[in-house]
């Protein structure tokens, strides 16, 4: 068994406990008494070094340990928490952080021992007494009084001969043997990786004589949730059961020492002989076992960048049902088409059938691809708490939502654009203290990150209610910055003027901080966000805060589109952006500023020609009646003129590959029933 | 350095290195292009029109679930447009640069082995404001196959 297959595992799991680490961390900031936060935050830790020390990453494990110390200290309240504890944790974090990214490209941890880390824990240490060596006892005492409760499942482990033999030895060397049984925790999803980690972190202090179930059946995962062994050591009980324990989701190891019948070990000074002949021979092949592992260790080669999504089981299920449904609907249609009487009422049925397995089929692995945000946002709070810091303003930071789902490559794609977002708040958005104090507002400034779903849509509003942006300021830069001309601010409205925001390289704030400021953030924000298929709109209103919400489709790969004909070519319009259809007599249009429009029920829209944006002549005569699909985008509206309506159709959204990118219009291809390749329209690109 | 040794090889051993070429035609021309580059050959089909692309791009096609851009070489070389006839084929390419297209020719002829001392370099000519879509000419049967450079013939205008 190679270590470098449960690499992945590892990754996972540091990055789990990191995040938890960060978000407790910044817990126990605010509550530095509760003992829940403390006591996770130690559970944390300490998997976080076992799990380190057993993929034998050692100065990861070093650092862990360091801060495992101090935790301990605050955790028995020898050491109060103070901030800038808290800022050299979260350091150590980062460089925990650092390592595992190391590990992720290169399987190795990398050369940095973060010495200058380390002594700074060590200071706390020192500064916090000397108790540490009490609380470990405390710790120890109490591991070793929950053995006994209940009944050893290692007793009932069969001993043959030679093993008994073995343990007289053993006992003559003056070693212990001892028995342990091990249970792995109800959630594991792996349980023989997890089982191995231990067989491993045992084997590092022990020797391993009998193990029950076998180790093969082990590997194998054919144990329940709980497997024995018998182990020969030098070593005291508690450090095995320790290292075993440093493995992570294991619930319990517990052990004791195993007695040895003491005729047994007087027939082995008996026959000394035999002994000199067997042990070195054990002993050689443990020591080969040894040298094997530590080998694959050292060949742990390739990064292991491969993304994962960690999946429901029962989702996964569902999927499986609805394959083998699709498999028997497959075959029915099989049937139905070699019976040549088949009658088209049954074939039908069948489609009809074939169509619900899968539309459900959709459904569910779209759903497999679904994430919570949370992976993305739980890093946020720290952010602001370190922004807080640098930009000497007082501000926090709510979230809700951070369960909304959404698709994987959205959600590994959103951080940054949102972090973008967060910044802006924090450094434009709020006012300095006095400012803040002047206009009545809380000391403390407030950020809001609210994810929400809304229809197809997920919706993040980032809120902020500091100053709000400066409508009249941001015309005189973009004036000054020759974005615009002075007349056309004038006839600008307050809305356009803030979307001048996302213009490439404007940036209002009076000095560039490294914060935000250098005029690179929000046309980035806005163009990642864009694809992603998405749109970003601000609501401002000066002296009360500002509200940026961005909108992101759910999913990406399928989509309900409306199919239209334009000049006999077929076209794709997403349903998402449709607001109605209309049939409009050409009398109804009107002329303003030389651009067609149409005034239905109040509002004024724009005429978009889709025959002449596609270059093609429109099969329609020009005294026709035409039909307008009226689009909108965030609140703006447009009509876009077709020939013909097809249909409402579920299609599956293909690239039109980079060689033929340079269509702004068209956001890619998608194929038709008969084979047919039709064009979608973006009708973002449009307005 | 290469072809020397392929050259002195071919003294001693008798061993040639051969490229397998398909033969096409764009009109009276016949043109090779390399095999390893071909993923596949279809009948003309109907192709979908990208609005507002190169002249040349004649748009998109269906490659079993895949959407695939086709060009047609004869604009890119500035002859006459492409007439859709029988023999017309679509051969679709997968190169490096430029990942999958697909090119219009009027007819395939036929697979054809070359070996490379019966191609001949065909120097560049600096021409001004000629592009050169060709990078050798083989003889093969008292015919001339004039050989694709396929990179300059995807590349964009």
């Amino acid at each position: 068994m190679d270590v470098n297959q449960y690499l992945e595992i590892f990754l996972d799991e540091t990055k789990e406990h990191l995040e938890s680490l960060n978000t407790q961390i910044l817990n126990l900031e605010q509550s530095p008494d509760d003992a829940d936060t403390i006591n996770e935050i130690f559970r944390a830790a300490h998997s976080l070094k076992g799990m380190a020390g057993t993929m034998g990453y050692k100065r990861m494990q070093a650092l862990t340990h360091d801060m495992e110390n101090v935790f301990s200290e605050i955790r028995n309240g020898s050491m109060k928490v103070n901030s800038a504890m808290i800022d050299t944790l979260f350091q150590c974090l980062d460089a925990l952080e650092e390592y595992t990214r190391c590990i992720q490209e290169t399987a190795d941890e990398g050369t940095n021992e973060n010495q200058a880390l380390i002594d700074q824990l060590n200071v706390y240490l020192q500064g916090g007494g000397a108790q540490e060596e009490t609380s470990e006892l405390k710790a120890a005492d109490k591991e070793e009084t929950a053995p006994e409760a209940t009944e050893a499942r290692w007793k009932q482990i069969p001993l043959g001969e030679h093993e008994k033999h073995v343990f007289a030895v053993a006992v003559k060397d003056g070693k212990s043997v001892y028995g342990l049984d091990i249970k792995v925790q109800e959630t594991c999803i792996l349980k023989a990786a997890r089982a191995f980690l231990v067989y491993k972190a045992i084997e590092e202090k022990a020797e391993i004589i009998v193990c029950n179930p076998s180790a093969q059946d082990i590997e194998d995962e054919k144990f329940d949730l709980e497997f024995s062994l018998i182990v020969v050591s030098e070593h005291p009980i508690e450090q095995i059961i320790t290292s075993a324990k440093n493995v992570s989701e294991i619930e319990s190891v517990t052990g004791a020492v195993m007695e040895v019948d003491a005729k047994a070990v007087e027939a082995v000074q008996a026959e000394v002989e035999v002994k000199d002949e067997t042990r070195p021979a054990v002993q050689a092949q443990a020591q080969a076992q040894n040298a094997a592992a530590k080998q694959t260790d050292k060949k742990a080669g390739k990064p292991v960048v491969n993304r994962t999504v960690r999946v429901d089981i029962e989702k996964l299920d569902v999927l499986m049902n609805l394959v083998s449904e699709l498999i028997i609907a497959k075959n029915s249609l099989v049937s139905s088409s070699t019976t040549e009487a088949s009658s088209s009422a049954g074939f039908n049925e069948q489609i009809e059938y074939l169509e619900s397995v899968t539309t459900n089929l959709h459904e569910s692995v779209m759903k497999v691809r679904m994430v919570p945000i949370e992976s993305v946002v739980n890093k946020f709070p720290r952010m602001i708490r370190d922004l807080s810091k640098k930009l000497n303003k007082k501000m926090e930071l709510y979230m809700s939502g951070e369960e909304t789902e959404l698709d994987r490559t959205v959600v590994d794609e959103i951080g940054d654009p949102l972090m973008h977002l967060l910044r802006n708040s924090a450094d434009h958005g709020l006012e300095s203290a006095e400012v803040r104090a002047q206009r009545g507002k809380p000391a403390v400034g407030s950020i809001f990150l609210d994810a929400y779903q809304d229809g197809n849509n997920v919706v993040i509003e980032v809120r902020d209610d500091g100053n709000g942006i400066d409508v009249e300021a941001v015309k005189r830069k973009a004036i000054e910055r020759g974005v615009i001309t002075p007349e056309q601010g004038e006839s600008m409205s307050e809305k356009d003027i803030i979307n001048l925001l996302f213009h490439a390289g404007f940036s209002t704030a009076k000095q560039i901080s490294d914060v935000s400021g250098r005029g690179v953030g929000l046309d980035v924000v806005k163009s990642k966000i864009e694809s992603l298929s998405g749109e970003v709109e601000v609501k401002s209103k000066l002296g009360e805060g500002s509200t940026w919400i961005i909108r992101l489709p759910l999913t990406l790969a399928i989509i309900q589109a409306l199919m239209v004909i334009v000049g006999g070519e077929k076209y794709a319009i997403s349903l998402g952006s449709i607001q109605t259809i209309e049939d409009i007599s050409p009398s109804e249009i009107k002329l303003v500023q030389n651009s067609e429009v149409i005034h239905l029920r109040g509002t004024v829209i724009p005429i978009i020609r889709l025959n002449k944006e596609l270059d093609i002549e429109s099969s329609k005569a020009p005294d026709e009646n035409m039909v307008v699909v009226i689009v909108k985008k965030g609140e703006k509206l447009a009509g876009l003129v077709v020939d013909e309506l097809i249909g409402q159709q579920e299609i599956v959204i293909k690239s039109l590959g980079k060689y033929i990118s340079k269509c702004k219009i068209i956001s890619g291809a998608t194929i038709l029933g008969d084979g047919e390749v039709a064009l979608i329209l973006d009708a973002n690109a449009l307005i | 350095m290469e072809q020397l040794k392929v050259a002195e090889v071919n003294e001693t051993n008798e061993i040639e290195q051969t490229i397998q070429y398909i033969v096409i035609k764009l009109g009276d021309e016949q043109y090779g292009i390399d095999i390893k580059y071909i993923d596949n050959i279809v009948r003309m089909q109907h192709i979908t029109r990208v609005p507002k692309v190169a002249n040349y791009l004649k748009g998109v096609i269906n490659l079993r679930g895949e959407v695939i851009p086709v060009m047609s070489v004869r604009l890119k070389m500035d002859l006459p447009a492409d007439e859709i006839t029988k023999s017309t084929r679509i051969i679709i390419l997968k190169l490096e640069q430029h990942g999958t297209i697909g090119i219009i020719v009027d007819e395939v002829k036929e697979v054809v082995t070359l070996s490379t001392s019966t191609i001949e370099k065909v120097a560049y000519d600096g021409q001004e404001g000629k592009v050169n879509f060709i990078n050798g000419i083989g003889k093969h049967n008292d015919e001339l196959i004039s050989l694709l450079d396929l990179n300059t013939v995807a590349m964009e205008k």
